[in-house]
């Protein structure tokens, strides 16, 4: 789960990770309001989205006065803001973050994430900051500076040390980095988060170390005991359907082609992609039906996969071991009850149950759905029932 | 754990308790001295995974999964959630991070008149136990097998890392198949994810990385079996 800068300053504060002054705004009005209460002569006025490369997206703006402020939240409220990390039509902006200016010595990039290798979180620093960290650690990975830390003995001084000397700090700026790396570890650990990333972390004119932007994301798996976190989802950035299908426990991901696929696993699911893609064709959809698939997740299923309007044919590829495949046929039969299923659906059942299955199908007798023997002869099908040819 | 350990001499646990309380479970079986612990449970927090398996390394038990289907030794012993019905008794072990994927792995297999020595589902969490290096070490030694399926996916560098050992290690034959090869790019907030390793390690990646060292890579996950009749009918 992902959530948006101010959000994750307002963590950052509670772990005492330093950040400037900020409010966040929902309104031009508020924005202003924002810039007043915050005093000074330098504001920043930030679009609020998911999606990285705000800055080069024209979405973080310095203003010099209120009027400023004010216009550039004019233009940004209720904008769709386009950056790389963004679809082509952008992400509406609905909130503003207005923080106060900051007075900028040096800048760098601090980030911790999962080191899948060595199994223990690893903090990445470096004077690179505000560069696109992706391209430093391609093209010169030696001005990164890693340390894990082995969650036995957490963060220790000698980590700190051993960040601000690959930093090359000056001595007197050294424990106070080291706090901020510490402290920015410790909201790391307790929130579960899967990444948190500082780009840019400046030291200001009076050598205070300050997160001038913020992000994290979150283990999934981890939310249940973090009811705070939950509540700071922002479903408007989700894919609306995409979090409908999950609220059943269904995994859709939408992809550009006419296939659409129903599949028990995510292996299995990627899999079947993968062999359409292979046989010519070209799947609409993922979508992982998961271990506990019965008969209304895969009505579900149907009714998710053809509100795509390209989808020319299904192939349902169920390969049971704890999903029983008279389950999945009952749902079938089920969902052609209660959607109108109008494409040719390619059924192939392997596993538990799978005769059964075959055999409620056979029974039931439906014209638009088409018995598949194995994995290649089922995608063959679904991918000639899309072309339009008769299988 | 231990009173059921003292009474029955058991030496393997599978864990099938809900997500929060798999840590639990884990530390509790090492502490109680069990070998192996076999984890089914899918959504277990990452942070707890660190800490139970590398407490469970200290203590010398070997650990399989999280989020995966379990281990089979064909027609002899099944500790998992997987149809035995399919595995039938051969000479093919089997690793896969899928599930499903690795049922249809053995199924082609033995569709082509093979069988299944060993099939183990290692699961394609962030923190898993027992990997494609552990396990294909173990085949190498394994006098029951005479080939090896390997079934990998998109995430991670695993099979990167595999493949470096094979070329160092592994003289018996081996058929992969890496899935993802048509998803798109992950959607994704910042750009952490991808520094720690180099590389974004695509399911094209990988099969490269896997052919380079002579491993025989599918293209199709419905090649599975072909590959492996048509290596060891040579």
């Amino acid at each position: 789960m992902n959530i948006h800068e101010y959000q994750a300053k307002e963590i950052f504060n509670r772990y005492y990770v330093s950040t400037p002054r900020g409010y966040v705004a929902s309104s031009v009005e508020e924005a202003v309001a924002n810039a007043q209460k915050l005093g000074g002569s330098l504001w920043v006025v930030k679009a609020q989205i998911h999606a990285g490369g705000r800055g080069l997206g024209g979405g973080v703006k310095l203003a010099r006065s209120i009027e400023e402020v004010r216009e550039y939240a004019q233009a940004l409220l209720g904008s769709h803001l386009i950056t790389h990390q963004t679809t082509a039509e952008g992400t509406l902006v609905q909130k503003l973050y207005i923080e106060e200016g900051v007075e900028i010595a040096d800048e760098f990039y601090l980030g911790i994430v999962l080191d899948r290798a060595q199994e223990m979180p690893v903090i990445m620093a470096s004077r690179e900051g505000g560069m696109e960290i992706e391209k430093i650690a391609h093209e010169t990975p030696e001005k990164i500076i890693k340390v894990t830390i082995d969650p036995f003995i957490g963060f220790q001084p000698y980590h700190g040390r051993e960040l601000a000397f690959g930093l090359k700090l000056p001595k007197e700026e050294m424990s106070r980095f080291s706090a901020f790396a510490k402290a920015l570890y410790e909201a790391y650990r307790e929130n579960d988060a899967s990444m948190v990333e500082i780009n840019p972390l400046v030291r200001t004119k009076s050598g205070v170390f300050v997160a001038l932007d913020g992000k994290m994301s979150f283990d999934d798996n981890a939310l249940f005991r973090h009811p705070e976190i939950v509540a700071m989802r922002d479903y408007s950035e989700e894919n609306p359907i995409e979090r409908e299908a999950s609220e059943y426990g269904l995994s859709y991901v939408k992809l550009n082609g006419n296939v659409g696929c129903m599949v028990n696993g995510a292996g299995l699911a990627m899999g079947t992609m993968d062999i359409i893609d292979y046989m010519g064709g070209e799947p609409a959809n993922f979508l992982d039906v998961g271990g506990g698939a019965n008969a209304s997740t895969v009505a579900k299923g149907f009714e998710i996969i053809l509100k795509d309007p390209n989808v020319k044919s299904i192939f349902v590829n169920i390969f049971g071991g704890i999903v029983r495949c008279d389950r999945i046929a009952n749902g079938i039969l089920e969902a052609t009850k209660m959607v109108n299923v109008h494409v040719p659906v390619i059924v192939r059942l392997d596993g538990t149950n799978a005769k059964e299955a075959v055999e409620i199908l056979k029974n039931a007798n439906i014209k638009n759905i088409i018995s598949a023997t194995n994995l290649s002869d089922g995608a063959q099908k679904a991918v000639a029932a899309a072309k339009g040819a008769l299988v | 754990m231990k009173e059921a350990i003292a009474s029955t001499g058991a030496t393997v646990s599978m864990v099938f308790v809900p997500p929060a309380f798999v840590a639990d479970a884990i530390l509790e079986a090492a502490d109680a001295g069990i070998e192996l612990a076999v984890i089914i449970t899918e959504g277990a927090p990452v942070r707890d995974m660190q800490r139970s398996k590398a407490y469970a390394t200290k203590k010398g038990m070997k650990t399989i999964g999280p989020n995966c289907p379990g281990i089979i030794t064909a027609e002899e012993c099944k500790i998992g959630i997987m149809p035995g019905a399919i595995f039938k008794k051969g000479s093919i072990g089997l690793i896969s991070k899928s599930g499903t994927l690795t049922y249809e792995g053995a199924n082609q297999v033995c569709k082509e008149g093979f069988g299944i020595s060993t099939a183990i589902g290692i699961g394609g969490d962030p923190i898993i136990g027992l990997s494609y290096k552990e396990l294909l070490a173990m085949f190498e030694e394994d006098s029951q097998t005479e080939a090896i399926v390997m079934i990998g996916e998109i995430g991670g560098d695993l099979e990167i890392q595999a493949a470096q050992f094979i070329k160092e290690h592994i003289s018996k034959p081996i058929v992969a198949f890496i899935a993802g090869q048509s998803a798109p790019k992950g959607k994704r907030m910042g750009h952490a994810g991808a520094i720690v390793s180099g590389s974004s390690c695509t399911a094209q990646e990988k099969m490269s990385a896997l052919a380079l060292v002579g491993v025989h890579v599918v293209k199709s996950p419905a090649q599975i079996g072909k590959k492996v009749a048509e290596v060891l009918n040579k």
